[in-house]
């Protein structure tokens, strides 16, 4: 049967265990024991698992393909070459992006959001200048920022949220000025799950000429993006939260502006010509694309979105939302655990706190039953502040999860609530 | 659950309970203790009277496992002079991070948190109130276990 069997409809799923029971088995760790207890894996916000497919095609890259790209006239150097540029368009159709040369591979979303910074902030921001962050970002699109904020004399304008864990647009809408010149932005906030409203902010921030980083780490795994649709200026994601590997992450920019930026890193690749006299910067994407990259992840990244495609992203959406409805419910009934950011909007992330138990704590005795959760800040201690917690648990899905395996966390909550109990 | 969980009633116990938790009037020595890769926070209040910790209490938010080794902490150093308090987190330490299985006699009640060292994410948790001891008697303001050489071999650091 095809994967897409195993996550088209609700009602094919209860027909067919198996179809679930086929999709895990693309996942050879699934199948491993911590202690005595099968993997329940619920740690996917921080990094996905890989399929089997994935996997094979690192390994038949690196047995019969490899050679350094852009380089040699020989056959292997040639081959690589073109599977890398496949990637590329793999990618490029994956987002909705117009042409292939918008897509940049970076080492990941951290690196994508550190190229705009230095490529686009460095050079177009200035003392007196105005960044718009939300609360909800992830220590990486707040960093980055800072440092430029710093550097320039810029100022950094935060949007809020409600206990929700939603943005206040209409705050937001009201932080606009003629000093504003940068909005970043996430698409899903990493510690709670939310989902915030893009495509409208981003005409919002339009509306003033601003431009619009999204970072999508938390989004693409986990729903069709559609950066023309969107009409986002910048998105960001990584390779390793969406079954491909670490190491890899795409930058899309809108062509114009990433021509008009200056380049991050120096090297080979970015360069048409060099001498000591004067040094000519290539064509995007190579501009920003200095030194070798790992082109064996980025190749493997072009599998993962095969694979992921092969389900349908419509598919995963529909049946993570299925998780979450059912994993928010039956938490929801656990006296003594609370959920951090319950809004309607969410994807599959269950940020919970429990009463009298650190979540450090729960992550070591869920551990000890097989459940992998992270536990902390979750590299979001703005939000930690805003609902005055120092750490939380999170647990966090994708569509090779069960809802037996939602059974046993409740389970295992129950578990932990006993041993502290004592 | 693991029958080698280390949330044995001990541990539970001060964690429910802990000993000389609050603060001191007028401490002659403080430090803050801050572990950054959980948010565990901890003040650390002493009086030393003639090179003896006369009084000790400690506060903050915390999981378990530093709250219990915090409460331990404050019991098995009160009375003693620095020296023997130096020494002391000397060999705490070395229970967790080298775990030695020598002579833990002295040690006392401590040795409960020996199974620590099996949870190399947790090292920190346990030993972060020793640092903030050393700290406090050392007359600096605060502790980080990120200052650990030992133990941050052991532990993952994230972020």
């Amino acid at each position: 049967m095809k994967m897409a069997d195993a996550l088209l409809t609700p009602a094919a799923r209860q027909t067919t265990a198996l179809g679930m029971e086929q999709l895990r088995a693309d996942f050879p760790i699934l199948d491993i024991k911590v202690g005595d207890n099968p993997l329940v894996y619920l740690d996917n916000a921080a990094s996905s698992q890989m399929p089997q497919a994935v996997i094979d095609r690192l390994v038949r890259y690196q047995k019969t393909q490899h050679a350094n790209i852009h380089r040699a006239v020989h056959h292997l150097s040639d081959l690589a070459t073109q599977e890398y540029e496949s990637a590329r368009r793999k990618l490029q159709r994956f987002i909705g992006a117009h042409e292939d040369r918008e897509v940049i591979f970076t080492s990941g979303t951290t690196d994508s959001i550190n190229l705009v910074m230095h490529g686009y902030g460095r050079k177009f921001i200035e003392s007196g200048d105005e960044i718009i962050l939300t609360a909800l970002e992830h220590h990486s699109n707040i960093v980055p920022w800072q440092m430029l904020a710093e550097e320039k004399g810029a100022h950094i304008r935060v949007v809020p949220i409600n206990d929700a864990g939603e943005l206040l647009v209409d705050e937001y809408e009201k932080l606009f000025n003629p000093r504003t010149r940068f909005v970043g932005l996430s698409h899903v906030s990493n510690a709670l799950g939310s989902i915030n409203p893009v495509k409208r902010m981003i005409a919002t921030a339009h509306q003033h000429g601003v431009p619009v980083l999204i970072d999508g780490a938390q989004a693409a795994p986990h729903m069709k993006i559609d950066v023309q649709d969107l009409d986002c200026d910048f998105y960001a994601f990584s390779a390793h939260k969406m079954c491909g590997p670490t190491g890899v992450g795409i930058l899309y920019g809108k062509a114009r502006l990433l021509e008009s930026m200056q380049p991050f890193k120096g090297g080979g690749d970015m360069i048409t010509s060099v001498s000591f006299e004067k040094t000519t910067y290539n064509e995007i994407p190579y501009k920003f694309e200095a030194g070798t990259p790992p082109i064996a992840a980025v190749i493997g990244f072009g599998a993962a979105i095969d694979y992921l495609e092969q389900i349908g992203l419509d598919a995963i959406a529909a049946y993570e939302h299925e998780l979450l409805v059912y994993a928010s419910e039956r938490i929801r009934q656990i006296p003594g655990v609370k959920i951090v950011g319950d809004c309607p909007d969410k994807v599959a992330v269950i940020s919970f706190v429990m009463d009298g138990i650190h979540p450090h704590d729960v992550g070591t005795l869920l551990n000890q039953d097989g459940i992998a959760v992270r536990t902390g800040h979750h590299c979001a201690q703005p939000i930690m502040q805003r609902f005055r917690v120092a750490a939380t648990s999170r647990a966090s899905f994708s569509f090779y999860n069960t809802k037996k395996e939602i059974d046993a966390l409740v389970e295992g909550i129950r578990s932990v609530q006993k041993v502290f109990a004592q | 659950m693991s029958q080698k969980s280390i949330y044995q009633e001990v541990i539970l116990d001060h964690n429910r309970k802990p000993r000389n938790y609050g603060s001191l009037h007028s401490p002659t020595h403080h430090a803050t203790g801050h572990n950054p890769l959980c948010g565990d926070r901890i003040d650390l209040d002493i009086n030393m009277i003639n090179g003896h910790i006369e009084e000790i209490a400690f506060q903050g938010e915390s999981c378990a496992i530093c709250k219990a080794s915090s409460s331990m902490m404050t019991n098995a150093v009160k009375g003693k002079t620095s020296q023997e308090a130096e020494s002391l987190i000397q060999e705490f330490r070395e229970m967790l991070v080298n775990g030695e299985e020598k002579d833990l006699d002295h040690l006392g009640r401590l040795k409960v948190l020996a199974g620590v060292r099996d949870l190399p994410t947790r090292v920190k948790c346990a030993i972060l109130p020793w640092h903030t001891l050393h700290a406090a008697m050392n007359s600096a303001d605060s502790a980080t276990t990120e200052a650990d050489n030992h133990a941050n071999e052991l532990v993952a650091n994230t972020h």
